[in-house]
């Protein structure tokens, strides 16, 4: 639970506690892991047929590297791991701790 | 000769009613006005109306045409949809601030001058404070400050702006601006500091997330729309605005990625969104600016969305904070799918809306040959699915399971959530009525088999992305902690330097009085000696020049505490 839950707002519905897991609760699809490896190979899977029909698609770009194989595909890879790896060094830069400006 | 009255003024003066009603006719009122707004709206015939003489000023407080028109009617949506979704908010407040709030942005969206522009500028400023502060915390007091020097300043600037505008042309009429004038310039700013320019943004991540959970709501479909709106009428084309544009798609996503408070992740992206409009507006075609305003129609659905599904999880939880939530799925599924739905609106998923409006700015800076811009705005969508599509859903509903159980979002928010996802849906399957009312003529075709692979290519790519990295353990887990942002130089610095100030001047003020009431105990005695024991006056001297000298020394620590 965590610690320094505030309401906002009041409502006859909110409880004061929220409900939490039973021991009993029965088991769902997504809990066995190799269900979550199932969407993992589906996104595998969905990458591979997007990159294996771009020669089909016939584009009329702007720009000449609109035309290179899979340019889309790889630029989002690329551009999404440069994002998430740039902004963990972005960390070192401006994290704080939470109450940081709390005491100050 | 009044004639016709704004639409924003049916909703300022019918919230002014909502204190006097009871619990359940106050909700109702609350649905009615949009409805009364809109119905007003449509009696309105295109052109200038609405003309009051104000001491030799004629002020047009109605201006309805292609532009006016389409931010008019998804203000109006946006008022509906917030107002259902404050139906269990009890007490009068809130609604009140909040329908003056949007009142205000309808009315300063129809306005046709400076003056009536600046009017409602400070209504919207004014008013969605309360948003803030009805948090009722001391963070919220103080962003809700901070929040509330900004958007005053942004009009201050506006006014300025106007009265020099006014002196030079003589005119108050608010058609485009030129930059390059002192008047112009100072327009600018005003409008970029409501839409968040890099450097001037951070009053948005730092107040919104501080907001209640319907406060938000609210002012995520409101002020910064208003921004663009103005900037699309003032500053259509101006060059500056593109590079200004792509800085804003990219760089809050990075702060996006790390930030742990859902709803401050929302405050980014909203950032990175209002980026592609502000392209939108910069390259100024016909096509550029009915994507920023197509662009800016489906952003306030879907943002509405996002944040009314986050905010349903504030509201049943208690946090909105990713280190804390997870598994939420399985008691609240239905805030899950519209979650869903909102996320992959914002990610310009081929059926949803995000696609069919967002391609329009992007096609017109292809055509306009904005290579860089271009390549930007492509790493900022794969970006926005990235933080935005995958990660708000993700850290809510599933990702580790905090073991929380809570309840479903009540049927208020439910209802609101189901109104906004199914336009959502809707103008992603069929954007003809959306284009039909864009300011422009222009003809798009969102749906080619071109558009809607490379559209799939780089959204599934940066799934696969979040799905290597997180497998690989790369991907940096949610951590409570601040991020240090722009506000860092006020809240940080700046308040370390006016306290050393203080502290400093405070020693001051304390020899000071402490000389100056010795001099003037001197001074007091020798009257007692003189004016002898029976001197009423000697009396009460003391009392009274301790009383000055204390007030005066809490001015000046109120002064300094306050700067």
């Amino acid at each position: 639970m965590p610690a320094d839950r505030h309401y906002t707002d009041r409502h006859p519905d909110i409880l004061d506690d929220v409900p939490m897991k039973e021991a009993d609760e029965p088991k769902r699809w997504l809990d066995e892991k190799r269900n979550v490896n199932k969407i993992v190979y589906a996104v595998f899977i969905i990458s591979g047929i997007l990159l294996a029909i771009d020669p089909l698609v016939h584009k009329h770009g702007y720009f000449e590297i609109e035309h290179w194989f899979g340019f889309y595909g790889i630029y989002g890879f690329v551009g999404c791991v440069f994002l998430v790896l740039a902004a963990k060094e972005l960390r070192r830069l401006v994290m704080r701790r939470e109450d940081y400006y709390d005491d100050r | 000769m009044i004639g016709e009255i704004s639409p924003g003024l049916v909703i300022i003066v019918g919230a002014l009613l909502i204190p006097f009603l009871p619990g359940k006719a106050r909700n109702v009122w609350g649905v009615l006005l949009p409805i009364l707004a809109f119905a007003q709206f449509m009696t309105l015939e295109a052109g200038s109306d609405g003309l009051i003489d104000v001491m030799g000023l004629e002020l047009t407080t109605i201006r309805v045409d292609g532009l006016s028109r389409i931010f008019g009617i998804i203000f109006m949506i946006a008022t509906l949809i917030s107002a259902i979704y404050q139906f269990h908010v009890g007490g009068w407040l809130q609604h009140t601030a909040g329908m003056i709030y949007a009142g205000s942005a309808i009315g300063a969206v129809f306005a046709g001058d400076l003056i009536t522009l600046f009017l409602f500028w400070e209504g919207t400023a004014i008013a969605s404070v309360f948003l803030i502060w009805a948090s009722q915390t001391q963070r919220a007091y103080s962003a809700g400050m901070r929040y509330l020097v900004m958007q005053v300043g942004s009009g201050v600037l506006l006014l300025a702006g106007t009265l020099v505008h006014y002196g030079q042309t003589g005119s108050i009429a608010f058609e485009s601006f030129d930059i390059e004038t002192t008047a112009g310039l100072l327009i600018f700013v005003a409008f970029g500091i409501k839409a968040a320019f890099p450097f001037l943004h951070n009053w948005l991540q730092d107040a919104y997330p501080e907001a209640t959970v319907t406060g938000t709501v609210m002012l995520s479909a409101f002020t910064t729309k208003l921004a663009i709106y103005s900037l699309a009428r003032g500053y259509a084309g101006t060059e500056i605005l593109v590079p200004i544009g792509a800085t804003m798609t990219a760089f809050p996503i990075f702060y996006a990625v790390i930030e742990n408070d859902l709803r401050r992740v929302l405050a980014y992206s909203l950032n990175n969104q209002l980026g592609f409009m502000i392209v939108g507006v910069g390259i100024g075609t016909d096509l550029a600016i009915s994507g920023a305003a197509a662009h800016a129609f489906c952003h306030i659905l879907y943002k509405a969305l996002l944040f009314m599904s986050v905010g349903a999880v504030l509201f049943r939880t208690g946090t909105a904070k990713g280190s804390e939530l997870g598994g939420l799925y399985r008691t609240m599924p239905w805030t899950a799918v519209f979650c869903a739905i909102g996320a992959a609106s914002i990610s310009a998923f081929p059926l949803f809306s995000g696609f069919v409006s967002k391609s329009l700015i992007i096609s017109a800076a292809l055509k306009e040959g904005y290579f860089w811009t271009w390549m930007v705005l492509l790493f900022a969508s794969a970006g926005v699915f990235h933080h935005s599509g995958i990660k708000i859903p993700f850290f809510a509903f599933f990702a580790h399971d905090s073991g929380m159980r809570p309840k479903e979002a009540p049927t208020n928010m439910l209802i609101a959530m189901a109104i906004a996802a199914f336009l959502c849906i809707a103008i992603g399957v069929y954007p003809a009525p959306l284009y039909a009312i864009l300011p422009f003529d222009v003809t798009y075709h969102a749906y080619t088999v071109e558009h809607v692979v490379t559209q799939l290519q780089l959204l599934v790519f940066s799934a696969l992305a979040f799905t290597v990295l997180m497998r690989t353990g790369l991907y940096p887990p949610e951590l409570r902690s601040t991020n240090l942002d722009t506000d860092w130089f006020w809240r940080g610095l700046g308040r370390s330097v006016v306290r050393r100030l203080g502290s400093v001047s405070g020693r001051g003020w304390g020899a000071l009085a402490a000389n100056g009431s010795k001099a003037c105990w001197r001074f007091i005695e020798g009257v007692y000696r003189r004016a002898g024991p029976e001197g009423i006056l000697a009396r009460t001297r003391p009392t009274g020049a301790m009383a000055i000298w204390m007030t005066l020394i809490l001015t000046a620590f109120l002064l300094i505490a306050y700067l």
